[in-house]
Formats: C-alpha cells, structure tokens, sequence
C-alpha cells in the first residue's frame, strides 16, 4: 500500500489498488454467472446467425450504424442550444478574429469597473 | 564531468541542442532518410533526458535561475546594473519544470510515432526540422523568465505550428487552417507585445520577477493584463476564442496535433503564470479568478456539446480538447478565486489548483494518445468520417485498446489518469461553489458518451467490406501510443506519487509570488 499511496484529496481518499481488487471481485462473480449460461453454444452453426423476424440477414456493409446516427435524440432535444451554437462556428477568419477582440474588449470592461 | 556540465548548463542545452538540430536536419537529410530520422530521434531523446535531468534538479533544490551571458549562471543581477537583471534569464520553478516533463515525454513519444506515420510522405526534413522548433518554442515559453522572450518564444512555437499544419499542403484545406492559426496567433502576438511595451514602459524592465515586484496595477496595468490574458487564452483555446483549434488540430498531421496539445498548454501555462507570478497579490483575486472560471465552463460545456454532434474523428477529438481546458481553466481559476483567503487556499485552493494542474499533463497524454490513434485509422483507412468507418475492432486490436484507454482517461473512468485529477477537482470546486462541481461532473459523463459513440462508430460492427485488407498500425506507431499509454495507466495506478513528486511543488510555486521575485532578486 505504501508503494502505491492512496490520492488524498483533502476531503476523502481514492486507492486505485482497492478498485482494482473490487473489480477482480466483480470478474469473478461475472465468470461464476457466465458458466451457469447455455453450454450448447456451437461457433459458425445456424444458432449464431441473428434472428430478425425471419428476414434476411443483411449485407456486412448495410447493419453498422455510422457515428451520426448516435444521439439523435440528445441533440433534437437541445435543439434551441444547437441551433444557436452551431452557427455560430462559422470558419470565418473574420468571425473569429471579431470574437477574440470582442471578449478583450468586454474583460477590459470588467477589469475595469470592477 | 559531462554530467555535471548538461546539469549546470540544462537550461540553454534545453533550448541550444533541439534548435541546433533542427536547423542541421536539411543538411543531415541529405544523407538519406535513415540518417535523418536517426538524427532527430537522438536530438529529440537528448533534449527529453536533459528536461528531465532539469526537472529532477528544480524538484530537488529548488528554482533555478539560468542567466545568458553573465559569469556565473546564477548572477541574475549584474553589480552595475541598478539591481535590474538586464540579461535573459531563465527562471525556472516547479511550475516549469512540470511544463518541461510534459514536454520530454510528449514530444519524444509522438516523433517515434511520427517516423512511421510520416513514411509515406514527401518533405520530411522540413517537417522534423518544423517539428524540432516548435519543441524549442515551447520549452522556451515555459522555461523563461523574461516577458519579451516569451513572446519570442511564444512567436517561434506560432510559426512552426502553422507550418506543420499546412504541411501538407497537396490538401488546400490544411493550408486554410494553417492560414487562421497563423493569423489568429500574429494577433494574439501582437496583443502581447503591446501588453509587454505598457509593462516596459512603465517598470523600465521585462524580467518577470522585476515587473512583479514593482507592480502597481496602474489602468496601464489592467490592459496589459486583459491584452495577456484574452491572447493568452484564445492561444490555450478557451471558449468563445476557440474557433481555430478544431480546423487548425483537425487538419494538421495526427503527431502534429498531438503536440499542438502541449503547445496550447504552453500557452495555458502563460496564462497562469501572467495572473498568479506576475500580477498575483495586485488582483481583485475574486474578479481575475471568476473570470477564469467562467472561461473553464464556457469552455468545458461549449467544448463537449459540440464534440457530440461531430463526424470527422479529428475534430471530435478537437472539441474534447477545448472541452478538457476547461477543467484545468476550472481548478486554477478557483485557487485563484481563494488566493486571497489563507483558510480557503488552505481548505481546498490548493487542492483545486493541485487538480487543474494535475489535469494538464493528465490531458496532453491521454489527448496525445487518442490523437495518435485517430491518425493510426487515418493512416490505414484513409477515412475519417464516423459514419464511413467500423469494424476495425477487428484488424486493429492493439489501436482499439489504445483507443479505450485513452477515451476511459478522458471520460474520467477509474483507475485511469483522468479520474484522479478530475476528482481532485470536483471535490475541492464543490466546496468553493457546488453548481461548478455538478457542471464539471455532467461535462464528464457527455464526454463518456461521445467516446462511446467514436468507439461504436470505429470499431464495433462487423468487419467492413471496404477495410477487409487493413491491417494493425506500423510499430513505431505502436511504440508511441503505447509510451503515452503506459504513463496514462501509471499515472491512474500512483495518482498520489505524482500529486506529491511534481503537481503539488507546481501547485506552490505558482501560488507563492513572493519565492519566484526571491529566486531572482534575491530576497529584494
């Protein structure tokens, strides 16, 4: 325990090497629960293909879903955010250069009023 | 005997042998390419030990002055100079030091992984003579102790990095990033200089430790200092002055960008250094100190939901790392808020500062690291669009698990690297202001799932028709995520040897003024 300290963070404690046990604890019960499973599982046979309804599986290609297929109800649901924010990227030099003086201009404000 | 003079003489041979070598790349790549890559690995390796011969040194006997041209080193202040140290002087404290390890290891892991993922390209000896000068910029940033040769520096790392990405220029929008980096930095430049001539003017000095101790926060002041902090910042890529960082990293070459991370902390590290060394105990700490805090938030919320709604790998990646400069933004601004109040410096100031800084090395390697493995897929695949790749769990099984430990770092999921400092965070910021904390903790879990939707996207899936021939990334390429990652599984394993070795003599040094003028002026 002494060569590997615990990260003290003035209100409590964090021991990587107490996680790391409680995570093999949690592998082994993970294990025990697995070789309860079905043991007739046979590789490469029908019973590995996947059911759906009855179709045709797909092409390889045409069952991955691409990255801008996740999270669409994150984004939809902060639409009012996105909506403003997006735009607001625009990759205009100009636009960004008025953004950097802009908040100059406003820190000098409360710099000096404050 | 060789020894003791690269520990007498770190600081210049920190600066000289990098600089040296990059301008003798050319004329050693006109030996062959072997003879080139062999030059720069061992130029690069050679600056790497000398960093951290330095950093060992400054950790172990305190801050070192370096003066150029005097007979001595130490003799900061010539005898008939009216007690002002009017040669360049390298100040270096823990602060520095810790700049400067972040440095070795980084930029020797990515030019190993350069020599792979570069291969296949023309142009290399003015890449990794590029390369050379932009580690030389930042060293210098981080390691001097004179305003006016910080923003030399601070120019040299600007050039080299606009360079670098629009290096390839057979790709017009790369050249388009480089074009905004390298305006959007002459401004920034020029803020500072502007900034450092109303300091001249007025104190008769550039050395920081003089400035500092002669400040009086005159209204000459407080724009040097708005001017030093918005350039300094929008340098760093905090929101809303971070439009340049996703074209400029998601354009430039994977090793350039991952780099390009360390020279943005460099530029982070300006920051502090300009509100807690040079103008500290003149702050309305609580006005300086929430202003960067809000820049942290804006900077970690903005960062992390614009990063969800990506698809390019590259510019994902771009916005976690405006998203991640918030957090150390975060934790210094609130040591900063308390610097004032013993009892709340004491109670968790520190803490919070010990945290932010923390998460800045935390952040340049497991960013370091996940940039690396985005231009492994690149390098193999030739795509970047999350929604064109998948699969590749299946042929790049070493990169994916590169991958997965850099994401789980950068999500803050234990035992990682990240998790320790992000909790340094969220507890001490909880007691200065629990909302913070609560915001820091929701960044946290958004960022858990953009990585998760990165790592569905590249890996997961059956294997792709279009990739069935691609195979595991080249081995330097391995060898330079895997360097990366093993410090990222160390640092989550010993947290607290590196908080107790290098984050907490940082952590004091930045929030002791008083020893930094002393180091200098000794003891005036």
């Amino acid at each position: 325990m002494d060569l590997l300290p615990a990260l003290e963070t003035g209100f409590g404690f964090w021991n990587p090497l107490i996680w790391l046990g409680v995570f093999a604890v949690a592998l082994v019960i993970a294990y025990l629960i697995w070789t309860f499973g079905e043991s007739g599982y046979k590789r490469g046979t029908e019973q590995t293909k996947p059911f759906i309804s009855g179709n045709p599986e797909p092409a390889k290609g045409e069952v991955h879903l691409g990255g801008g297929h996740l999270y669409w109800g994150f984004t939809e649901a902060l639409r009012g955010y996105y909506d403003r924010v997006v735009p607001l990227h625009t990759g205009v030099l100009n636009d960004y250069l008025l953004w950097f003086f802009g908040i100059a201009a406003f820190l000098i404000l409360i710099v000096g009023l404050i | 005997m060789i020894g003791d003079f690269v520990i007498q003489h770190a600081p210049a041979l920190l600066i000289a042998v990098p600089m040296l070598a990059a301008f003798a790349t050319p004329l050693v790549g006109r030996l062959g390419g072997a003879a080139r890559n062999a030059w720069v690995l061992a130029a690069m390796a050679a600056t790497s030990v000398i960093g951290v011969m330095l950093a060992y040194d400054v950790y172990t006997t305190g801050t070192l002055i370096y003066t150029f041209g005097a007979a001595a080193p130490d003799a900061a202040v010539p005898m008939d100079s009216g007690g002002i140290p009017v040669r360049i002087i390298f100040t270096v404290d823990a602060m520095s030091a810790f700049m400067v390890i972040i440095t070795a290891i980084s930029g020797f892991a990515v030019l190993l992984y350069s020599m792979a993922s570069e291969s296949r390209a023309s142009g290399r000896d003015g890449f990794y003579a590029l390369y050379l000068l932009l580690i030389v910029g930042i060293l210098g940033m981080v390691c001097t102790g004179d305003l006016f040769n910080f923003f030399v520096f601070l120019e040299i790392a600007s050039l080299a990095g606009a360079a670098l990405v629009a290096f390839r220029i057979d790709k017009g929008v790369a050249v388009e990033a480089g074009l905004k980096y390298a305006v959007i930095s002459t401004i920034g430049g020029l803020f500072i200089l502007f900034a450092i001539a109303l300091l001249y003017g007025q104190y008769d000095a550039l050395n920081i430790a003089v400035i500092a101790s002669r400040m009086q926060f005159t209204v000459l002041d407080e724009i040097a200092l708005v001017l030093l902090l918005s350039a300094l910042a929008m340098k760093a890529g905090a929101v809303p002055m971070h439009f340049w960082t996703p074209d400029a990293y998601s354009m430039a070459p994977s090793s350039i960008t991952a780099l390009l991370v360390v020279a943005s902390q460099a530029s982070l590290y300006g920051v502090f250094r300009v509100v807690f060394t040079l103008y500290s105990v003149t702050l309305d700490y609580a006005v300086i100190g929430w202003i960067v805090i809000v820049l942290g938030v804006l900077s970690m919320f903005v960062g992390v939901t614009m990063a969800l709604v990506q698809k390019d790998v590259k510019r994902l990646m771009a916005y976690h790392a405006v998203s991640q400069t918030g957090y150390m933004l975060l934790g210094l601004g609130v040591g900063l808020a308390v610097l004032g109040q013993p009892a709340a410096l004491e109670s968790f100031g520190l803490v919070a500062m010990e945290g932010g800084i923390f998460h800045i090395i935390n952040h340049a390697m497991y960013k370091g690291l996940l940039f690396l493995t985005a231009g492994a897929i690149i390098y193999r695949t030739g795509a970047r669009s999350l929604d064109k790749l998948g699969g590749l769990g299946h042929s790049m099984k070493w990169t994916m698990v590169f991958f997965i430990i850099g994401a789980l770092a950068i999500a803050g999921v234990p035992p990682f690297n990240g998790f320790a400092s992000k909790l340094l965070i969220y507890e001490s910021v909880f007691l200065f202001n629990p909302i913070l904390s609560i915001i820091a903790m929701v960044v946290s879990i958004l960022t858990l799932a953009s990585f998760v939707k990165v790592f569905h996207a590249i890996f997961m899936g059956p294997r792709q028709p279009e990739y069935a021939e691609v195979e595991e990334a080249p081995v330097p390429m391995l060898i330079g995520m895997g360097v990366l990652a093993a410090v990222v599984i160390a640092f989550g394993f010993a947290p607290q040897l590196v908080v107790d070795a290098i984050v907490a003599p940082a952590a004091a040094a930045l929030a002791n003024q008083g020893s930094y003028i002393a180091a200098v002026l000794g003891g005036v």
